[in-house]
Formats: structure tokens, C-alpha cells, sequence
């Protein structure tokens, strides 16, 4: 069983769009893996069934008692995140601050203060319309993207693979350069960079690049909307061979891209026939890469 | 005023908006944008410069010191976040994963392991023809993204007064940095494209919005590129509409290029004025 | 020598786990006893943070001299296993316990 894991480090590049169409193109060989977990997409083009969801817990969080609570302040006073405040006379915490540290608890003289696992968010494992498995989650507002939801929808995704024999695990990672990077990349056999020829693409390219090379991962890149600046392009291209990346495909921009999101469809159902052999021809290197 | 600019999802035109809008502002009146996307800050890509002033950002990680620890361990038990290990009658701290409570240290009744600062960051404070630009960023493999874009805007109210606008590029998504950055802001502009997608993370980050009880108006980048939905969406929730920032080509390729679009392009133009004019109305509202 | 590998499940037949500090199982052959120890290690992959170093402690407090795994440990674990003078192996992550065993006798796998 093979992983491919598709990042980009900067939004917008069309990072969701290509892994859809990739997912949609392996069909029932692969298991999908929405690591995108504090801005889901791409269940709006897969129409997953939610079939099973499990809450998920991350972290805890500090709740004071306010029957043993005798508002001597000693917990607000040591909270270096102003997450104690007073509200109406009485010591409170605010949920959104409070990161968990425990300071509090542990100088409480009467107990009042507990730790509480937090609910940090749910994750579900579905089926596609295409028939295929997929695991996506959903992190709640204001909660700690550590990387631990990712690592749990992926640990979920490939028990699945396993289970059931697939040959493919394909993976919307994370955006960013943070721990859900690193928990998306982690195990991965092919890291996908999807990038765009802008200033900032480059830029954020280059970046997460670094978390890649520290992983020693074997990396491909797509460089999507590729005419729109020649001179960008070719800068990508020099770094691409600076770095022996893979350079799997160069997509001109394409308005199907979009029109085919609008109508939650993936690029290879949405009927464009020069942009599906795109998207064919790349999913080809890539299987061939990895031996599959 | 603080005005945020933020979205749920990434690629919307956040950057694109807050350094047009803040040129365009600094034409008339005195603007700082300050770019709190720390884990990767673009916005220096579209203004030209000069370095005012550069610091380091440090966060506080508490170092151990061997010469009266009993190697008890308490401290490797009193930190939730497994910064600290006891091994080879060493104690070990991770920088990494500590998120300075200051626990350990404090209850250290040796004193074995004071607080120092470590460098997590830097701050740059640029000169941008009419605006002052300034910029957190964060190193690569350092986590703690909150404590930058706070040190960042603590900067920002020591060195601006009340009279200048201030713009806050924030970073995308809903989770505590994108708090973070929103939360003192007097007003938040939420950019989104008019897909699905855009839809469906402008309602994250509406909800968030809301949560944290702060006025927003939204608007629409690349209006043209898809369908009504969020024009229709929008109405129903009474969200105003500020702006609709026309989809072209050749705005693209200005943004490709790391231009400002609206020197350019007199229909882009139209719309940041626009923008300008509401943040402008609720400026001198705010200032009564 | 008291070697570790990490495991997928507990027991010599099981494939190996490519990852370090978030592998289920590690399990210990002491090469001189011949003697096999389980450690599950599904509390440490719980955490949000840390899984490295904690598992490192554990392979610290076994005595273990050799680590046999997949992708490596991350930089915090390092430090952690430099305190122990362990010898690690990569590159065994898709193999079997009982071939990655054989390819760290040939001298095949990739000293970290």
C-alpha cells in the first residue's frame, strides 16, 4: 500500500481540486484522506455518506468549580494567558484562552480546579460516489491544530487501506508549515507539491519544501495555472531541478477548474478532455514512481 | 482602528486585499499593514521598502540548571505538554513543545529551572512609500504562532498612535492564531471567492467571527469566477457586502508578478475605494 | 544485544512500523537470552506532543542497544537517544520483523 500525500504551503493553488480528481481516477483502489482538518473541503466534491462519526478530544481544559471556589484569585494570578477572568465577582475561565498548561489546578489550595478533556472536534469515515472510503474530520473553532486530528484521521485511513486491500492511500494535507504538515507527511511515500507561478507561491513553495527534504520523502510537483506568469514559472522549474523534485506537470490555467467545483463535481467527471489527460498523465507518473 | 482581514479559506485574496487597500489608504491618511500570517508572511512580496528597524522575537523556555536539582522529577510531572524528560540523570527540555506556563519553573522549589528567552521569530518594520509596513515571522519548526502575532501587534500599539488605521493580515483558517489575530480588531473584512468552497469556509469563519462578538463585512474576490451562492448566502445571514473585487486575468498576473493591482486596473480600483470608503465612514463613526 | 523494533503487532511475526515515536508496539529481542519483550506503546501515541522523546525514555529504561525502524526519530527524540548512545537503523519500514532482523545482520540497513 502506497501514500500520497498533496501539499501546497500556500491556499488557492488547487491543492483539493487535483486531489479529487486523482482520488476520482483511482476509484475503489484507494482509501482518501482529508487531512484538511480546520477547512474541509473536499467532501463538497466527493459527497461522502458521514456514514460513522466519532467525537474527537484534544488537550484539556481547566474548569473551576464554583461551589468549592472561594475567589481567592491565586489560579488568575499564575495563568500566563489571561484565560481567568472575573466575570459578575466570580473567577472563570475563558475556554478560548485556556491552553491546558495545568498551572492552575496544581495551586488551587481546595481543589476547585479540574482538568477536562477537551472536545476538540469529530472525524468520520465515509463512503464516496465513487464508492471509494474516505476519512475527514472537522476541527472545532478556536482549538489547537497540533496535528493530533491528522494523525488520527490518517491512522484511521490506513487501517482501512490495510483491512481492506487497497493499493492507495491519497491524502489532502495540510496547509501551512506546522504540525499538521508533519502529521500529514509523516509515512507518506510521495509527497505531491501543488503550486501556482506567482511570487507567493514560489515563496510558500520553498518553505514547505523544507519539511519535505527533513522527512526525506521522494517529491513531484504540479505547477498549476502555469502560464500565467512565464517568468515565475521558470523560477519554479530552476528550483524543481535544484532540488531533483519531480516536475510531474505543468497545468495551463484552466477556467474548468472552477466550473467544475461550482457544480461539486471533480475535474475528471467534469467533461474538459485536455485538462483529464492532464490529470490522467500525472496520476501515471506518479503510480509509476512508486511501483504500483 | 484595527481592521482585520481574515477568511477561512486559504488563497481567497486576503494578501491581495490588505496590501491594495492599505496602499490605497496610505494615500490619504496615515496606515501601518501588519502581516500576522507569521507562518508564512507574503506581504513584503508586494511592497518595496525600507528596513526601519528588524528584531529578534524570543519565547520564554525554561533552561535546566544542574548545579541544585535533586533530579526529583516533580517538573517532568508538572508540565502537560511532555517539554521536559528525565533521562541519564539529566533533565531534558524540548523548546519545541513548550508553551511557556512557566509551571515547571515556578514550582521548581530549587530554582533548577530558570526562564530565559529563545528566539522563535522576527519582527521587521519596513518604510513602503506612503505606509509602514511590519511583518512577524516565524521559524520554520517552531509551533507557537500565538505568541509571535501577539508580541507582533503589542509592537504595533507601542509604536503607532490612535490616529493611524491599522490593517491586520491574518493568517487563514479558525483555529487560536487566526484568534489571535482577530481579536482586538475593531472591525474584520473576510475575504472569500464566490465557489463552494469559498462558501463553505466563509460560514467557519463567519461562525468564528461571531463567536468572538466582532463586526465583519465581507468581501468578494474574484467575483465572476463561480456562482451567487455567497451573494445569496450573505443576504439571508444580514451580512453586508463591502466589496466585489472583479475576476481577471490580468489582475492575476499583477498579483503573479507581486504587483499592486489597483494602480493598474480602474475597475479594481473602484472597489478598493469602496472597501476604503465603508472602513473610512466607520473610522469617523468610531472617532465620534 | 538487546535489540528494538518498531512493530505493528505484538509479536515477532508482524510487520514493521515506519514510524518512530507513534508506533503501537515496539518489540525487544534480547539477542543473548533470546528472550522477546512487548512494550505497547498506544498511550504514548495518544499524546498531542512528545511521542518521541517519551517512546526513547522507554527504550532508555529497557536497556535497548539497537533500534531497528522505518523512517527515524524526529529531532526532539534525538536528542533524547544521544543521551543513550543507541545505535539506530532506518529503511526497515516495510519490511517484516524477521527481514528487517536479517537485513540489520547483513549489515544491509541504513545506520541514522
Amino acid at each position: 500500500m502506497k501514500e500520497i500525500v498533496v501539499i501546497s504551503g500556500k491556499g488557492g493553488t488547487g491543492k483539493t481540486s487535483i486531489t479529487a480528481a486523482l482520488a476520482s481516477l483511482a476509484k475503489e483502489s484507494c482509501v482518501v484522506v482529508d487531512c484538511d482538518v480546520d477547512a474541509a473541503d473536499m467532501h463538497l466534491l466527493l459527497q461522502p455518506d458521514f456514514d460513522h462519526k466519532e467525537d474527537f478530544y484534544s488537550g484539556v481544559l481547566a474548569h473551576i468549580d464554583p461551589d468549592t471556589c472561594r475567589n481567592c484569585g491565586r489560579c488568575a494570578k499564575v495563568c500566563r494567558f489571561d484565560a481567568i477572568v472575573l466575570q459578575n465577582g466570580r473567577y472563570v475561565v475563558d475556554e478560548l484562552s485556556c491552553e491546558g498548561c495545568g498551572y492552575c489546578e496544581k495551586v488551587c489550595r481546595l481543589n476547585a480546579i479540574s482538568m477536562n478533556e477537551r472536545l476538540a472536534g469529530a472525524w468520520f469515515a465515509s463512503q464516496t460516489k465513487y464508492g471509494s472510503d474516505m476519512v475527514h474530520a472537522k476541527l472545532g473553532i478556536g482549538a489547537e491544530n497540533s496535528g493530533k486530528l491528522v494523525a488520527k484521521v490518517k491512522k484511521e485511513g490506513k487501517a482501512i487501506a490495510l483491512a481492506k486491500n487497497k493499493s492507495l492511500m491519497i491524502v489532502d494535507g495540510s496547509p501551512g508549515i506546522g504540525c499538521p504538515v508533519v502529521s500529514s507527511l509523516s509515512g507518506a511515500n510521495f509527497a505531491l507539491l501543488v503550486t501556482e507561478p506567482t511570487l507567493s507561491g514560489l515563496h510558500d513553495l520553498k518553505r514547505v519544501y523544507e519539511v519535505v527534504k527533513k522527512f526525506r520523502i521522494k517529491a513531484g510537483c504540479i505547477i498549476n495555472k502555469a502560464d500565467l506568469n512565464p517568468e515565475v514559472c521558470a523560477q519554479i522549474e530552476a528550483f524543481l531541478r535544484e532540488e531533483s523534485i519531480l516536475h510531474v506537470k505543468s497545468i495551463p490555467y484552466n477556467k474548468a477548474f472552477t466550473q467544475a467545483m461550482v457544480e461539486a463535481k471533480t475535474i475528471t467527471e467534469y467533461s474538459n478532455e485536455p485538462l483529464k489527460k492532464l490529470l490522467e498523465e500525472s496520476f501515471e507518473t506518479i503510480k509509476n514512481t512508486l511501483g504500483v | 482602528m484595527k481592521i482585520a482581514i481574515a477568511s477561512g479559506k486559504g488563497g481567497t485574496g486576503k494578501t491581495t486585499l490588505s496590501t491594495n487597500l492599505a496602499t490605497f489608504l496610505g494615500e490619504s491618511q496615515s496606515t501601518v499593514l501588519v502581516d500576522l500570517d507569521v507562518e508564512e508572511p507574503n506581504s513584503n512580496l508586494f511592497l518595496q521598502g525600507e528596513l526601519l528597524r528588524k528584531e529578534d522575537k524570543m519565547k520564554m523556555i525554561p533552561r535546566w540548571d544542574s548545579t541544585s536539582c535533586t533530579l526529583c522529577g516533580e517538573c517532568v510531572e508538572n508540565c502537560n505538554f511532555n517539554a521536559l524528560l528525565c533521562i541519564a540523570n539529566e533533565i531534558l527540555v524540548f523548546p519545541n513543545l513548550c508553551h511557556s506556563c512557566y509551571a515547571c519553573s515556578e514550582l521548581c522549589s530549587l530554582g533548577s529551572l530558570p526562564m530565559e528567552p529563545q528566539k522563535m521569530g522576527e519582527l521587521s518594520h519596513f518604510l513602503a512609500g506612503d505606509i509602514e509596513f511590519v511583518e512577524g515571522r516565524l521559524n520554520i519548526g517552531e509551533e507557537q504562532a500565538v505568541s509571535l502575532i501577539a508580541q507582533t501587534k503589542k509592537y504595533v500599539d507601542q509604536h503607532f498612535d490612535d490616529e493611524t488605521i491599522k490593517l491586520f493580515d491574518s493568517p487563514p483558517g479558525t483555529s487560536c492564531p487566526v484568534i489571535e489575530a482577530i481579536k482586538d480588531a475593531d472591525f474584520v473584512i473576510l475575504v472569500t471567492e464566490p465557489t463552494p468552497f469559498g462558501l463553505h469556509d466563509l460560514t467557519l469563519a463567519v461562525e468564528t467571527t461571531r463567536i468572538l462578538g466582532k463586526e465583519f463585512g465581507v468581501v468578494i474576490n474574484r467575483y465572476g469566477m463561480g456562482n451567487e451562492d455567497v451573494v445569496a448566502y450573505c443576504q439571508r445571514e444580514n451580512i453586508p457586502v463591502i466589496g466585489k473585487i472583479p475576476h481577471l486575468i490580468e489582475a492575476a498576473k499583477l498579483y503573479s508578478a507581486g504587483k499592486l493591482i489597483y494602480k493598474e486596473i480602474p475597475s479594481f480600483k473602484d472597489e478598493i475605494e469602496k472597501i476604503a470608503l465603508h472602513v473610512k465612514a466607520r473610522f469617523q463613526g468610531a472617532a465620534q | 544485544m538487546k535489540i528494538a523494533f518498531t512493530t505493528k503487532d505484538p509479536a515477532w511475526e508482524s510487520m514493521m512500523e515506519a514510524r518512530f515515536g507513534r508506533t503501537y508496539y515496539v518489540l525487544v529481542f534480547d539477542e543473548q537470552s533470546g528472550q522477546i519483550t512487548i512494550h505497547d506503546n498506544r498511550d504514548i501515541v495518544n499524546q498531542e506532543h512528545g511521542a518521541g522523546p517519551k517512546m526513547a525514555k522507554v527504550m532508555a529504561d529497557l536497556g535497548v542497544d539497537v533500534i531497528i525502524t522505518g523512517n527515524g526519530p524526529g529531532e526532539n527524540a534525538r536528542a533524547v537517544l544521544a543521551q543513550m548512545n543507541t545505535v539506530i537503523y532506518v529503511g526497515a519500514g516495510e519490511m517484516s520483523v524477521a527481514e528487517a532482523y536479517k537485513a540489520y545482520q547483513d549489515g544491509t540497513l541504513e545506520k541514522f
